[in-house]
């Protein structure tokens, strides 16, 4: 099962210093951990939603650096490109994984799948046991669908303010964080009711 | 606006204006109609909320009005109100009950909200009683969609909580899943209308459903069958298979009550099963398969429900093998005729791998369960490795065969020896640059050290060859071999091992030569200009770049021409893979020298100490890089020699010959002033009996011609002064031998004497610091008064041992609670 999905800067941005990324979105999937844990001490919902979001970005802070290295191993820096480019720069994505052990920030090792797309990075993070080549595939669909409708690349982002389309999206091709063994039928037609959601 | 200019406001807007925003949010929710504007109003409360670290919460009629939300027909509300809530604090364990108690109208943005709300454990386990339920009571053509998103609900409260289920509840699913896998239904669903797959009418004579290859399927639905629609138990089909593996895991261990057959009766049935599967013989009608695996599904129909699943999940990952098997012979036919591949067929491809995958990964589950499936099993295993393993774009599926064949060869008694040639020698080495594959192949050697040690003990002679993916991309993979190395460090490949890691820079930049060299053509060579490239193309070289690029330990050996390939490989040493992979070379030999000291023998580390002394010139020329490693080894020089003071005087002859060229002095500051400082410390009779006057005389003539040497001139040309550090480590150790020799107690006075003198005039050519100067004169005098004393000078610069550790807090009579006992005792009888 994933434990999160997330969109985050890989760049530098504006304010932020160099090692860190602005989570744009993110979904965690399940329970919160802090609740089952055996501490002795019990968190407050305040101090779970704080180590939640500190979970997040942790997970961003390791996909950016992992990004900036790898594209400096490549030799390759992304070449800016227009709206409209989307599959052409989805082709060029970077890609990787990227381990994180237990306890640093989950409480299992977890595998972090990510795509770097120009300035953006989205993210999967995997359980030890998930099939992580289905979960490839499931990412790069995410990610082509999240480029399209909120038209990302370029200046007027909507990713900020049109949230509730990546929950659509994410409730049918990932729901729950469940990787799904789906063949391109059940796709078209899971698309077509996420299209029509939307729309209304 | 920007993104980050709305980050930025919504982090730092004011309490009053958000009371305002609330208030308009909850009149515009009120309304009737909810327009574009309450939607628009939702996302920024959403991104208010959520770009804020810690919680605000909302006024109770706001959130009684987001909770009605939940339940709105449209589903974007349905999405906003979930999405809010989820930021903010768990509402009163009433409101949430309340949703829950309708299971019937529950969404899966509600559902999703209740999972991320849940308080505790209890919580958890009312919501997986209340959705089991919902499941099973639940008649199979009643109003849908709830079903499909429960199952993903249940696995994801699983996933961190198993024990939120009952016995009870397990049997109940395990049912459920073996319908939904084995029995969905073979004919095609309704019109695919958007938001109605299942309701819609069927107005025309059902279709039976299609393989991907377009061919009329002849057995039981799969996730690789397609039509034009579906109908509800083919998309639970899907959801079934999709959380199968977690399934079986999680519930693996847990006892089925009920099972009356005892082992012996399981491995006669499997047998009789295996037997009527062996003749796998494919019968073709009219294009479509007849399968044998639902040949054998009669004889299942008595087993208990988990053991009934295990048999159900064995039939359902046979036909997807089956079915992969089927499209890849398709699709080899079609490339052979060279036909455009659709994108539609590339996702599918794809997706037929994962599906290997994932049935390779069950049917492991399965016979983890219950080893009398291994029989079974195997075959189809066997030929599916047969089949693929010509083919390295099948890697990452020969990974799973490769975990079956270890966990269950044994049992069957199957040759694995071409699964892990090919899993640790072909793998690196041809695909040491594709990222995932690294990451599951490493995850893979950790998670079965123990088990590759004993089934498979030949894959340690593949170190260099796994070394590879470490070279290549280092900073994804070091903390897989910061895990690894400590069990991959044994007596027969610790020399080869520290070799191999300091070169692993050079195996870097090869592996850089090695890909470019395949993708340029020779005639283009030259015009990058890189000479390291013609190096690699070059036969007069070819024998140094093959035994960097080795696949197993022990072949070749080119220490003697190492030079020659670091000066190749110079210009190497700016490029990006090899700096990262230089950085992590330090971590790794920290580790290295670690776990050495632990398994080798006396003999064993004799020999590193003699390869860290040559090594120390020996390295490829990154800034950074040399000194880097010779704090390592200087570190690691002294914990060892401290373990086993015997090396000294055993590597005496060595050590000796490294500390007296005064070359060293300049090249190899760190590591020269531990190897003196060892000298002086450990070359005396206390640590070694074996330690003559004769040895402790020839130390002392060779380190006081090299003080002599360093203070008496100005450095040679392109090196700086030594540091002082170097010069007082040299007097320190030998004011230490003359203490333990007498005899030389005289010389090493007279040069302290004309050190005092040679500093009395100011400055001197081979110290640029005036401190440092007067630093080193101080030691000089300090130590010149102690040997005045020879007496005092023995026991202070060669102290007994009992005085090195002292053990004072072991003495009970000295010990601390036993005089504040006394001194309680004292104050209380006054």
């Amino acid at each position: 099962m994933v434990r999160c999905f997330l969109i985050h800067t890989v760049s530098p941005v504006g304010a932020l210093s160099a090692g860190e990324s602005r989570v744009l979105y993110s979904r965690l999937f399940g329970p919160d951990e802090a609740v089952l844990s055996k501490q002795p001490r019990e968190f407050t919902p305040e101090e779970r939603r704080l180590l939640q979001k500190e979970k997040v970005s942790v997970v961003a802070r390791r996909v950016q650096s992992a990004v900036s290295l790898s594209r400096e191993a490549s030799g390759r820096q992304p070449v800016d490109a227009a709206p409209g480019e989307e599959a052409l720069v989805l082709q060029d994505a970077d890609s990787g994984v990227v381990r994180l052990r237990a306890g640093d920030p989950f409480s299992e090792e977890m595998s972090v799948l990510w795509l770097g797309v120009q300035s953006l990075g989205f993210t999967l993070v995997c359980e030890p046991h998930d099939n992580l080549l289905l979960a490839e595939g499931i990412l790069r669909n995410l990610t082509r669908h999240c480029l399209d409708s909120l038209h990302m690349l370029g200046q007027g982002s909507e990713v900020l303010l049109k949230s509730s389309r990546i929950d659509i999206l994410l409730s049918r091709l990932l729901p729950h964080g469940q990787l799904l063994f789906l063949n391109h039928r059940f796709t078209q037609s899971l698309e077509k009711e996420v299209a029509s959601s939307m729309a209304k | 606006m920007k993104p980050r200019v709305f980050w930025l406001f919504s982090r730092e807007i004011h309490e009053t204006e958000l009371q305002k925003f609330y208030s308009r949010l909850v009149k515009l929710l009120q309304l009737k109609e909810l327009g574009h504007e309450t939607v628009d109003s939702l996302h920024r409360l959403h991104l208010i909320l959520s770009a804020n670290k810690y919680a605000r919460t909302l006024p109770s009629d706001l959130q009684q009005r987001l909770l009605l939300l939940l339940s709105s027909p449209a589903e974007q509300l349905q999405v906003l109100s979930s999405a809010v809530l989820r930021e903010t604090p768990p509402s009163s364990g009433e409101e949430l009950n309340n949703i829950q108690e309708n299971v019937s109208q529950l969404n899966t943005h509600a559902a999703a909200l209740l999972v991320s709300q849940a308080r505790s454990r209890t919580d958890l386990n009312n919501l997986c009683a209340q959705l089991v339920h919902g499941l099973e009571g639940r008649p199979s053509d009643g109003p849908t969609r709830s079903l499909t998103f429960t199952l993903p609900v249940l696995n994801s409260i699983l996933r961190l909580s198993p024990e939120s289920l009952t016995e009870e509840h397990v049997a109940i699913l395990s049912k459920k899943f073996v319908d939904w896998l084995r029995y969905a239904s073979i004919v095609q669903g309704g019109g695919a209308s958007a938001g109605g797959f299942f309701t819609g009418p069927r107005s025309r004579q059902p279709l039976p459903t299609a393989e991907l290859d377009g061919s009329v399927s002849g057995d039981f639905f799969t996730v690789l069958c397609v039509g034009q629609g579906f109908t509800e138990d083919q998309w639970m089909n899907v959801y079934s298979f999709s959380m199968l593996r977690q399934w079986l895991l999680t519930y693996h261990s847990v006892s089925s009550g009920n099972s009356t057959m005892d082992t012996a009766n399981r491995l006669q049935l499997s047998l009789s099963l295996s037997h009527s599967f062996s003749n796998d013989d494919r019968s073709e009608v009219d294009g479509s398969v007849v399968s044998m695996v639902s040949a054998t599904s009669s004889t299942s129909r008595l087993l208990p429900p988990k053991e009934r699943l295990r048999e159900k999940a064995f039939q359902y990952c046979q036909r997807l093998i089956e079915q992969c098997d089927r499209t890849c012979e398709a699709e080899r036919r079609r490339e052979f005729l060279s036909f455009p591949s659709e994108a539609q067929k590339k996702s599918d491809t794809e997706l037929q791998k994962a599906c290997m995958v994932e049935a390779v990964c069950v049917l492991d589950c399965v016979c983890v369960e219950d080893p009398s499936m291994v029989f079974r099993t195997f075959p189809s295993i066997k030929a599916l490795f047969s089949r693929l393993s010509s083919d390295l774009s099948y890697a990452r599926i020969l990974l799973p065969i490769a975990q079956f064949y270890l966990n269950h060869g044994e049992i069957a008694a199957v040759d694995c020896e071409c699964v892990w040639k090919l899993v640790f020698a072909r793998f690196p080495a041809e695909l040491f640059n594709d990222p995932f594959l690294a990451h599951e192949l490493l995850r893979f050697l950790r998670q079965n050290l123990d088990s590759l040690r004993l089934r498979a003990p030949e894959f340690i002679r593949f170190l260099p060859n796994l070394l590879k993916f470490l070279a290549w991309d280092s900073s994804a993979v070091v903390d897989d071999f910061v895990d690894l190395l400590p069990s991959l460090v044994t007596e027969g490949t610790a020399v080869e091992m520290l070799h191999t890691l300091l070169d692993l820079p050079c195996l870097s930049a090869s592996l850089v030569l090695q890909l470019r060299s395949m993708s340029l053509p020779i005639s283009e060579s030259s015009s990058r200009g890189l000479l390291s490239l013609d190096a690699f193309r070059n036969p007069a070289f070819r024998g140094l770049f093959l035994f960097l690029l080795r696949v197993e330990t022990g072949s070749g050996h080119t220490i003697d021409r190492l030079s020659t390939l670091h000066d190749l490989l110079a210009e190497a040493a700016d490029w990006p893979r090899v700096v990262r992979c230089a950085q992590v070379v330090p971590v790794l030999l920290h580790i290295y020298f670690n776990t050495v000291a632990t398994v080798a023998e006396e003999k064993l580390l004799a020999h590193l100490i003699l390869v860290m002394l040559e090594r120390s010139g020996l390295l490829l020329a990154i800034p950074m890089y040399s000194r880097e490693i010779h704090r390592v080894f200087s570190c690691h020089l002294l914990r060892l020699c401290k373990l086993r003071p015997s090396l000294v005087v055993d590597q005496s002859h060595e050590l000796l010959e490294f500390a007296g060229t005064t070359a060293n002095v300049y090249s190899k500051e760190e590591v020269y002033t531990h190897v003196v400082w060892v000298l002086g410390e450990y070359l005396s009779a206390s640590s070694d009996s074996r330690c003559s006057v004769a040895l402790i005389t020839s130390c002392f003539e060779t380190l006081e011609a090299v003080l002599f040497e360093i203070t008496s001139s100005a450095p040679p040309p392109g090196s700086v002064c030594p540091a002082p550090k170097v010069i007082t480590t040299l007097m320190s150790a030998l004011a230490k031998l003359a203490s333990r020799s007498h005899d030389l107690i005289p010389r090493v006075s007279l040069f302290f004497s004309k050190l005092r003198t040679a500093a009395r005039n100011g400055s001197v050519a081979w110290c640029a610091d005036e401190d440092d100067l007067v630093a080193i004169v101080t030691r000089g005098e300090e130590l010149w008064s102690l040997l005045k004393a020879p007496g005092v000078a023995q026991s202070v610069l060669t102290p007994p041992p009992h005085v090195l550790t002292p053990r004072w807090h072991r003495d009970t009579n000295l010990a601390m609670p036993l005089q504040l006992r006394v001194l309680t005792r004292l104050t209380h009888s006054q």
